[in-house]
């Protein structure tokens, strides 16, 4: 044995998310290369895209991925219904759906979390007057909601990344709330106060920190809905206007050739389980790796 | 001559790679109480449910040996029965009764259902024979009025009635076997008493065998025949309660009776000063009961009545009483971590009351507060050098450069390791956390630690080193101390002067001694002769006629 085996590894790659490789089980690592590959494949979009995504090509519409009868040479994954390329539409959905859910995700994370905190920790009126916003945004129909904003707005950007953030937000409110409740009552909240600790300290070191883990799964659960929700809308016709590509509009324009040409909906649909499924689960590890109890082992 | 009822061979518990209880042996006769004696993780829950085979629900199993209970004349190995047979026996020839009365209880069910629930299970009654068998058998466990009772659920009941509910479903198929779980820690000890007093007199009347789980010498003394001392899984000591408590042989326990505190034993306090450093006087806490629009002031429970005390610089004041008296709502009002009706505090020449909230907190760095739970009064995301300091950083008293050197003499100071400071909170034991609580306590050298229940959640030699340490940190640096205790054994130890406090209004008040030898209240009394003594000649508790009788082994 050398003895660079006995002490610390003498060469240690670094790349984002080392140590979770190094800790992390199969499938902890899987999620990280899938993860790690959609990130860079949507930063590199323009790159490794071999076509323009809107580009149609009427001659070759309909044309099944390579191993197929009818392939044809360049289109690995097929063409759609316009004759356009699925392999770069995927790509380039997968980065407009990713910007968009994390959009949306971050600014329901903000809105409610705000909202959430402010309200477990005023209580009173203050909390009264938040819970009512939140029961009522469970109350109205938020698909409806929505598509009043983008038929008045329109469905540019801006808007309907504002709408995907007004998605699940009353979610991280109620989760955050109780949490926040529940540490109120805890001793060593009250033993700070007693301190002498003024309520923006406490907020900010006592309990903040200790609610982490369940934002990081409410997070990543809410990442996964968006992607959903931003397919229904564009569905619905209010989303991302066509020809740009989402992995939502792709399902759900493809859906109509489901029986005879399976694959326009099978690349992107499986896009989005990869996507969501690094999420997941690397949420699920962020989750752990925030709590020092877990740590150590 | 008296029958076996239990043996058990060389035991081994094992949750996972641990090994919980390693060969353990046991044998229990008919009518006769064993103490299983220990502290936190000695493995006599470990034991207890091994027995019944619900360890496996816990996550562990049984690794080892054999657990033979008499049944017509032969013995049947508990730990090889399948799970079909067992679930008969279960309530039926051996039953449990577990620590916490308040969650041992479906709180959807009444009495009634519940109780009736066992002569439906075990005795194929019909639900009405049913009822009226649980009405008998809540008379039995002397419950007032149970007709009333069984219509009630467990909510509407007092922590000690339900306890004795859980009895009457234990010994409602009259068991060869009780396995009594720390029955009574939850309990007050003017209600443990009356517990204690029940289960003997039930024995005596059934004439089962008890197997009584405890930690508590002072109960050992009170109801066992025999006493095993566990220690980490294994047995030290097995003897007659009488010869144990008089001549204990190994090391471990006599170690375990030495750090019993002893009511009358005294305190090894010092000299306290003249100067008062916390004066309460007409303190008065209101909880509202409900928010109603047009509530008078008047509505609501009064948890601290018209309260005046006051402590001198460094001495302690003790102060005792049941739970929901109002010891720990006082502390909270004083600090004015609830906000109380009326009063005046001043704590070091520092008036608390009508300080705006700004003030307010400047001025809580005269008092300190230690807590009961060393597990959740420690933020467990901050590591040891933040959560000693915060007070001193709060206050302005350290600078952020000095802070691990500030850090490290204070976890010196309560006796641990200066490494101690990068560490986090999980890491440390239970009487390690309390040291923690009292270095953070210290960082702003307070005048007064109000310490609420500080080591009741401890084992008795962990509590008594804390108590050590706290009259270290008097003698030394003058601190003055409201101890906040429902054991009045522990209060003794360290107190100059106590208080006794019933619902709401302290009843009494004098020099330790005094309150202890004469009491004037006569409630002060009652606590007093609750209180279990740790000597089996002396048993306070009036034993039944028939359970004196003692049995040969």
């Amino acid at each position: 044995m050398s003895e660079a085996a006995v002490g610390a590894p003498a060469t240690r790659f670094w790349f984002p998310g080392a140590s979770v490789w190094r800790q992390g089980n199969w499938i902890l690592r899987a999620a990280l290369i899938v993860g790690l590959g959609l990130v860079l494949i949507t930063l590199a979009a323009p790159l490794i895209a071999p076509f323009d995504p809107t580009d149609q090509s009427l001659i070759s519409r309909l044309r099944p991925p390579l191993g197929f009868e009818r392939y044809k040479d360049g289109y690995l994954l097929g063409t759609d219904e316009l004759g356009r390329d699925i392999l770069t539409r995927c790509i380039y959905g997968l980065r407009l759906t990713f910007a968009l859910a994390l959009a949306g995700a971050v600014i329901g994370l903000l809105i409610g979390g705000t909202l959430g905190l402010v309200s477990g920790i005023a209580g009173g009126r203050t909390d009264d007057a938040i819970m009512g916003l939140v029961d009522a945004q469970i109350a109205i129909p938020m698909t409806l909601v929505a598509l009043l904003i983008l038929s008045v707005f329109g469905s540019t950007i801006e808007v309907i990344v504002f709408v995907l953030g007004l998605y699940g937000w009353e979610q991280f409110a109620r989760i955050l709330r109780a949490e926040v409740k529940k540490l109120k009552q805890m001793p060593f909240v009250e033993a700070a106060r007693a301190a002498g600790a003024a309520p923006l300290r406490i907020a900010l070191r006592h309990i903040l920190p200790n609610v982490v883990s369940p934002m990081v799964v409410q997070f990543t659960l809410n990442f996964s809905n968006i992607v959903i929700w931003e397919s229904t809308l564009s569905f619905l016709g209010l989303g991302v206007q066509p020809p740009t590509a989402t992995l939502g509009s792709m399902v759900g324009t493809g859906r109509d050739y489901l029986p005879t040409a399976p694959w326009i909906v099978l690349a992107p649909a499986m896009t989005i389980l990869l996507l969501t499924f690094a999420v997941q689960i690397l949420g699920d590890w962020l989750r752990d790796r925030a709590d020092v109890r877990l740590r150590s082992r | 001559m008296t029958e076996t009822v239990l043996k058990v061979t060389d035991l081994k518990v094992a949750f996972g790679q641990f090994e919980a209880v390693k060969g353990l042996s046991l044998e229990l006769r008919e009518r006769e109480t064993l103490a299983l004696v220990g502290e936190s993780g000695s493995g006599k829950s470990a034991t207890a449910l091994s027995i019944l085979r619900l360890i496996e629900r816990e996550g562990g199993r049984i690794a080892g040996g054999n657990i033979r209970l008499a049944q017509n004349g032969n013995f049947l190995d508990l730990a090889a029965l399948p799970e079909d047979r067992l679930a008969g026996l279960r309530g039926n020839q051996v039953s449990m009764v577990f620590q916490e009365p308040m969650t041992s209880l479906n709180p959807v069910l009444t009495i009634g259902d519940q109780v009736s629930e066992v002569f439906v299970r075990h005795r194929g009654m019909t639900r009405k024979d049913a009822h009226r068998a649980a009405g008998q058998a809540l008379d039995e466990v002397r419950i007032p009025e149970p007709g009333r009772r069984l219509g009630q659920y467990p909510h509407e009941l007092s922590g000690g009635l339900r306890q004795r509910v859980m009895i009457a479903m234990a010994l409602a198929c009259r068991p060869k076997l009780l396995i009594a779980d720390e029955p009574t820690t939850a309990l007050d000890v003017t209600t443990q008493a009356e517990i204690l007093k029940l289960i003997k007199t039930l024995q005596a009347e059934i004439g089962m065998a008890v197997l009584f789980i405890t930690h508590d010498m002072g109960v050992v003394a009170e109801i066992a025949d025999r006493v095993a001392v566990l220690k980490s899984g294994t047995k030290v000591e097995e003897a007659d309660v009488f010869d144990l408590f008089q001549r204990p042989e190994a090391p471990y326990s006599r170690r375990l009776m030495a750090a019993t505190p002893k009511l009358g034993e005294g305190s090894r306090v010092g000299a306290a000063g003249s100067e008062t450093v916390l004066s309460v006087e007409g303190l008065s806490t209101r909880f509202q009961s409900r928010k109603r629009l047009f509530a008078s002031r008047e509505a609501g429970v009064l948890a601290v009545d018209n309260v005046s005390i006051r402590v001198r610089k460094g001495e302690t004041l003790g102060l005792v009483g049941e739970s929901g008296c109002g010891k720990s709502t006082l502390a909270r009002s004083i600090l004015r971590l609830i906000e109380p009706e009326c009063g005046r505090v001043e704590i070091g020449g520092n008036v608390l009351s009508g300080l705006p909230a700004k003030d307010l907190r400047s001025s809580r760095k005269h008092a300190q507060m230690v807590f009961q739970d060393p597990f959740a009064s420690l933020n467990p995301r901050l590591p040891v050098r933040d959560l000693v300091t915060e007070p001193a950083r709060i206050h302005g008293v350290v600078k952020a450069g000095d802070l691990r050197d500030f850090a490290a003499s204070l976890v010196t100071r309560v006796g641990l390791e200066e490494d101690a400071i990068d560490r986090f909170p999980h890491q440390f034991s239970g009487g390690q956390r309390q040291r923690l609580c009292i270095a953070r306590a210290l960082s702003v050298s307070p005048k007064l630690i109000i310490a609420d229940e500080a080591v009741s959640a401890l084992d008795v030699s962990i509590a008594r080193q804390i108590t050590d340490l706290m009259l270290d940190l008097q003698l030394r640096d003058g601190l003055s101390f409201l101890f906040i205790s429902h054991d009045i054994a522990v209060v003794e130890r360290i107190s100059h002067r106590i208080a006794v406090m019933y619902k709401g209004r302290i009843v009494e008040t004098g020099p330790c001694e005094e309150v202890l030898r004469q009491p004037k209240h006569a409630y002060t009394q009652r606590l007093l002769d609750a209180v279990p003594s740790p000597d089996p000649e002396r048993r306070r508790l009036a034993m039944p006629a028939a359970g004196l009788e003692k049995i040969a082994v």
